[in-house]
């Protein structure tokens, strides 16, 4: 029993059927990992694409080392180094905080890269037309670059979501109850860990392929040339 | 235990590591060709085979299927009267590159649909069969397209065979977590763990970099 729902092993398809709702609320957790963790990712990208378009190599280079070392090492050893270091500074953190904001740190690294490619495709001669007409760079960034700039970030973050998605059983190391591991400890009390991994590979494909389609029809729907801030 | 004495064991471990690293990104070349033209094939079948792997391992998670390999698969082969059990490294490496060969199989895909169709219907007029198209004509000059995706996927790889520590596979994660359990001594393991998982990537950065290169040569040489 897990949960409060018995298992029933009379055959695999009942078995099936009786681990199934022990699996959603599993992918419940799962779910809101991801999107956690993709939140951190969005806003922490951010702060890097910022720091590392600084003017001052000061602080542009360091955040470029950093972003570069946070993308070149596993997620598992950084989800360690959280878990097990930072409590040794007095953070302590529960299992599922420190799992999304492991994810949100590893794909932060990714997202920045994504927002300086989105700004850096804005063509030049936008910049120097809106010069033209006597915009201040404030009014440039927000009028002209950051509008023409969504259309083209928004896909590439759409991957990362299910890229994070992908990812989140890592943080079943670290006792989060997401889809993974409860199939794991269904597995280890029946003895059958066949029919609950299975389903939970059956599962990830549903997720992925809702959430792949969900971020075409966001790319459809957004129009090409830019989104007005108004 | 003093720092001195982490060394070996976790030594132990990056060898480990590499030679995974080594033998899931090799298969998983060879996967990515494979399904990648498979994927372009006219005979349906192949193409269905090749379409089901590449969205099979592109839509699951890594974990998941490691998980699945080494411990439902002895189950599901029972069930069918063979012994299916798979030593880690054999799990471990499987897993590796039926993954990265997926990923790969689209890179693969992509920049031969990229070679320019007027090489293709010059190869035609020059009478090439449609093999010697592919391997001789378009392969070549999709291959350097291929190099710095490739390159990012090796990285990824690296960064993915951390995993295989949770099928008790010697790695070097499994021998870091080995000492912390025995010395508590979180920070300095994790930090040395996390700089020497660096030191790898960039290794292999720059390993890739040079076949990059090689692969490349015949551009410099034209021009």
């Amino acid at each position: 029993m897990l949960f409060g729902f018995e298992w029933d092993l009379s055959s695999p398809a009942a078995y099936a059927a009786s681990i199934l709702p022990i699996l959603l609320i599993g992918m419940w957790v799962t779910i809101q990992a991801t999107v956690i963790g993709f939140i951190v990712a969005l806003v922490l990208g951010l702060v890097w694409a910022v720091l590392k378009a600084a003017p001052f190599r000061i602080i542009a280079w360091p955040a470029t080392v950093m972003t570069e070392f946070i993308r070149d090492t596993p997620l598992l050893v950084q989800l360690f180094f959280l878990y097990y270091v930072l409590p040794e500074y007095g953070i302590v953190l529960p299992a599922f905080m420190t799992g999304t904001l492991a994810l949100g740190i590893q794909y932060s690294a990714y997202t920045s890269e994504v927002y300086r490619a989105g700004i850096e495709a804005v063509a030049k001669y936008q910049h120097e037309a809106a010069r033209a007409l006597n915009l201040t760079p404030a009014r440039t960034f927000t009028h002209i670059v950051v509008p023409q700039a969504v259309p083209r970030i928004v896909p590439a973050m759409g991957n990362y979501l299910v890229s994070i998605m992908k990812d989140v059983p890592v943080l079943s190391v670290v006792t989060v109850l997401e889809m993974l591991n409860v199939a794991k400890i269904v597995g280890d009390r029946t003895f059958n860990y066949l029919v609950p991994l299975s389903m939970v590979g059956g599962l990830y494909l549903v997720m992925t392929l809702v959430a792949s389609a969900g971020v075409r029809l966001l790319d459809g729907w957004l129009p090409k040339q830019g989104v007005p801030l108004k | 235990m003093q720092l001195t004495d982490y060394i070996a064991p976790l030594m132990q471990g990056a060898w480990v590591t590499v030679q995974l690293t080594l033998y899931s990104t090799v298969l998983g070349a060879m996967l990515a060709f494979a399904s990648g033209i498979g994927k372009l094939s006219r005979n349906r079948a192949i193409n269905a085979i090749c379409v089901a792997y590449i969205e099979l391992f592109r839509g699951t998670s890594l974990l998941v299927q490691l998980f699945w390999l080494y411990f439902a698969l002895p189950l599901a082969g029972s069930a069918m009267g063979l012994d299916l059990r798979l030593p880690p490294v054999l799990a471990g490496v499987l897993a590796l590159s039926l993954n990265i060969g997926a990923y790969g199989a689209e890179v693969v895909r992509g920049a031969i649909t990229a070679v320019h169709q007027d090489q293709r219907e010059a190869a035609r007029a020059l009478n090439f069969s449609e093999r010697q198209t592919l391997w001789d004509i378009v392969i070549p000059q999709a291959i350097p397209e291929m190099m710095p995706p490739f390159g990012n996927l090796a990285v990824q790889n690296l960064k993915d065979t951390a995993l295989v520590s949770l099928i008790s596979l010697g790695d070097l994660t499994f021998r870091a977590e080995q000492i912390r359990n025995y010395t508590q001594d979180s920070t300095t393991i994790y930090s040395m763990l996390l700089v020497m998982y660096f030191g790898m990537a960039l290794v292999l950065t720059v390993m890739m970099r040079g076949l990059e290169r090689y692969v490349t040569r015949w551009r410099r040489a034209r021009s």
